[in-house]
């Protein structure tokens, strides 16, 4: 039982660091949360309603989510703006190897840099990740985004 | 209404930014462009492959149910009950053999037409709709329907004289490239939107203008996707109403980029370095050897090839001031398990996130939102030349822009006095 509470609190200071990272625009720290050969991906609820294997972002391991960030902070224009995200309560599943299974509603906030806020995207995590270092953590994470219709862009994670 | 479009030139090399704002020219557009004589993408035939499939799509901001009926032919509806005007379906896609209006019960077929009014005879006597009510005078708007290829078109304006049947509207060259992409039966993978907050126009011009796309998409130059160096070109119909991006990876090298874009400034060929760049490569599936081939038919059609990521995009206008970019990913039915995750990995490089295409999304809201305050100004069209518009086997022009607004005017009745065509 002892175990089982200090990986639900290791998860959730996890999660706060994960929204923390990319809200403070530390996005190479943010990807060193995830395991070498780990799976993110953003699909939309529309998609997987209808068992649509479609993919806005698929990064397989961290090499390509490392290679996003170079592409965002190098080469892609996009709209200049904040992330602030709301994670909210966490279920927490046991799942296989020693692994949970995490998930998570999300509220995520642009602001322009004139101050302007407005909603950019709701939706889901569904996670696998392994309790120990937060270093390497995650194992898996899919953002299921009820927000299908993308306002402007997507350039940051989610 | 009367539009009157003062045109600083006859070659259209400058574009008020009024027409990007005006509400009363949108409403115009819907009018003439979209419900006029023209054929606007619906859907794609594989995403309604059963008999009662249907699926909601856009004609310009008219919202259209497109459904197979049980004699396998494709039907289109205006989704807009005939009674009190209410959306009648409201589900994105589902199947049914007819649809009922939640408000008072109007009941249609698959194809549109109106089989039930609940106490049309009334009551005991009282109540009802008059005798004389016929049912069939108060059906859903329907669209002609074509199918070309697996490619779904419909036209509000069957009656009209100037429309011309869907091969010849999409010429020898619209024609071909469809062909060229439905070579097999498809699978659809999903869809993306993106919602811009720009005027529609503004998209259609982004589509038909080459020059911006290795310049704003510095990605496409480190990875040799499209560049300025590269063979290719840009392909209009003789109306200069469709257009055509097109380019030939392999017909450059690093090189000739790094010498053609030292000193452009923004753009560094080798300042990107990935990690994983084996997702990236074009396995070749067309006979013409072309990595990356974009037509596109007015108003509201894009079929896009960029190495193995295959879709079409459809541009739904959203008001004067937004618009959605409705993006189908596809792939071949027959396709091996390894070229869909292929395709989909690709996915990575289009879309609202792709890697040479989100920008597309910032770049239209700068321009929308600072036009909005000077719409006495114009945009100047001049990249590629003035005067004639022309197809080009380069890639620096911004021509065909000036044929869209050529036929937009037409449409729109306000043509310049002596306007090129």
């Amino acid at each position: 039982m002892d175990n089982d509470i200090a990986d639900r609190l290791a998860i959730q200071a996890l999660l706060a660091e994960y929204a923390l990272l990319i809200d403070e625009d530390r996005l190479e720290e943010w990807v060193e949360l995830f395991a070498e050969d780990c799976d993110y991906r953003i699909v939309t609820r529309e998609n997987v309603e209808q068992s649509l294997p479609h993919v806005l972002i698929w990064c397989k391991g961290r090499n390509m989510l490392a290679d996003r960030i170079t592409s965002y902070r190098h080469v892609n224009e996009y709209n200049l703006h904040y992330d602030r995200h709301v994670i909210g309560p966490a279920r927490m599943q046991r799942a296989d190897g020693g692994a949970w299974r995490v998930e998570a509603s999300y509220a995520l906030f642009q602001t322009n840099l004139e101050g302007e806020s407005r909603l950019f995207s709701v939706g889901r995590y569904d996670m696998r990740v392994m309790p120990g270092a937060i270093r390497g953590a995650i194992r898996a994470v899919q953002v299921i985004a009820d927000t299908g219709s993308i306002p402007t862009l997507l350039a940051t994670p989610i | 209404m009367n539009l009157q479009v003062d045109w600083p030139r006859n070659d259209y090399s400058r574009i008020p930014f009024h027409l990007y704002h005006d509400p009363a020219v949108y409403e115009l557009e819907m009018a003439r462009i979209f419900r006029g004589p023209v054929w606007n993408y619906l859907a794609l035939e594989a995403e309604v492959p059963n008999a009662g499939d249907y699926r909601t799509t856009w004609i310009g901001d008219t919202s259209v149910v497109v459904s197979r009926g049980a004699d396998d032919r494709v039907s289109a509806f205006v989704n807009r009950c005939a009674h009190r005007g209410g959306q009648v379906v409201r589900k994105t896609h589902g199947n049914a053999t007819e649809h009922v209006c939640i408000y008072h019960r109007w009941c249609y077929s698959g194809e549109g037409d109106l089989m039930g009014v609940p106490f049309r005879r009334g009551l005991k006597g009282q109540g009802g709709m008059p005798a004389d009510f016929d049912p069939r005078q108060h059906g859903l708007r329907k669209l002609r329907v074509e199918n070309f290829h697996g490619v779904l078109f419909g036209t509000f304006a069957a009656d009209d004289a100037r429309l011309e049947p869907l091969g010849d509207y999409l010429g020898e060259f619209g024609r071909g490239m469809i062909e060229r992409f439905m070579v097999r039966p498809l699978r659809v993978l999903g869809y993306s939107r993106q919602m811009v907050r720009g005027n529609w126009k503004l998209y259609a011009e982004n589509l038909r203008d080459t020059y911006h796309a290795s310049l704003l998409h510095e990605f496409f130059v480190r990875y040799g996707l499209d560049r300025a160096t590269q063979k290719g070109g840009v392909k209009m119909d003789e109306r200069h109403r469709h257009n055509m991006n097109h380019a030939y990876a392999a017909s450059d090298t690093h090189d000739d980029a790094r010498q053609a874009y030292a000193g452009q400034l923004g753009v560094e060929v080798d300042r990107l370095q990935l990690r994983e760049t084996a997702f990236l490569a074009y396995q070749p599936e067309y006979a013409d050897g072309m990595n990356l081939a974009a037509p596109t038919i007015f108003p509201n059609f894009l079929l896009i090839q960029i190495q193995n990521s295959l879709a079409t995009r459809q541009l739904r206008p959203k008001g004067v001031d937004a618009f959605e970019i409705f993006q189908t990913l596809f792939a071949y039915a027959d396709d091996p398990p390894g070229m869909i995750e292929h395709r989909l990995l690709q996915a990575n490089m289009v879309g609202p996130a792709g890697y040479v295409s989100m920008e597309d999304g910032e770049a239209i809201e700068i321009t929308h939102r600072m036009s909005q305050a000077s719409q006495g100004d114009h945009a100047v069209i001049e990249m590629g030349g003035r005067g004639p518009i022309a197809d080009t086997m380069h890639r620096l022009t911004e021509v065909p822009i000036r044929g869209f607004w050529s036929y937009w005017s037409e449409l729109m009745g306000v043509e310049a006095p002596d306007g090129v065509r």
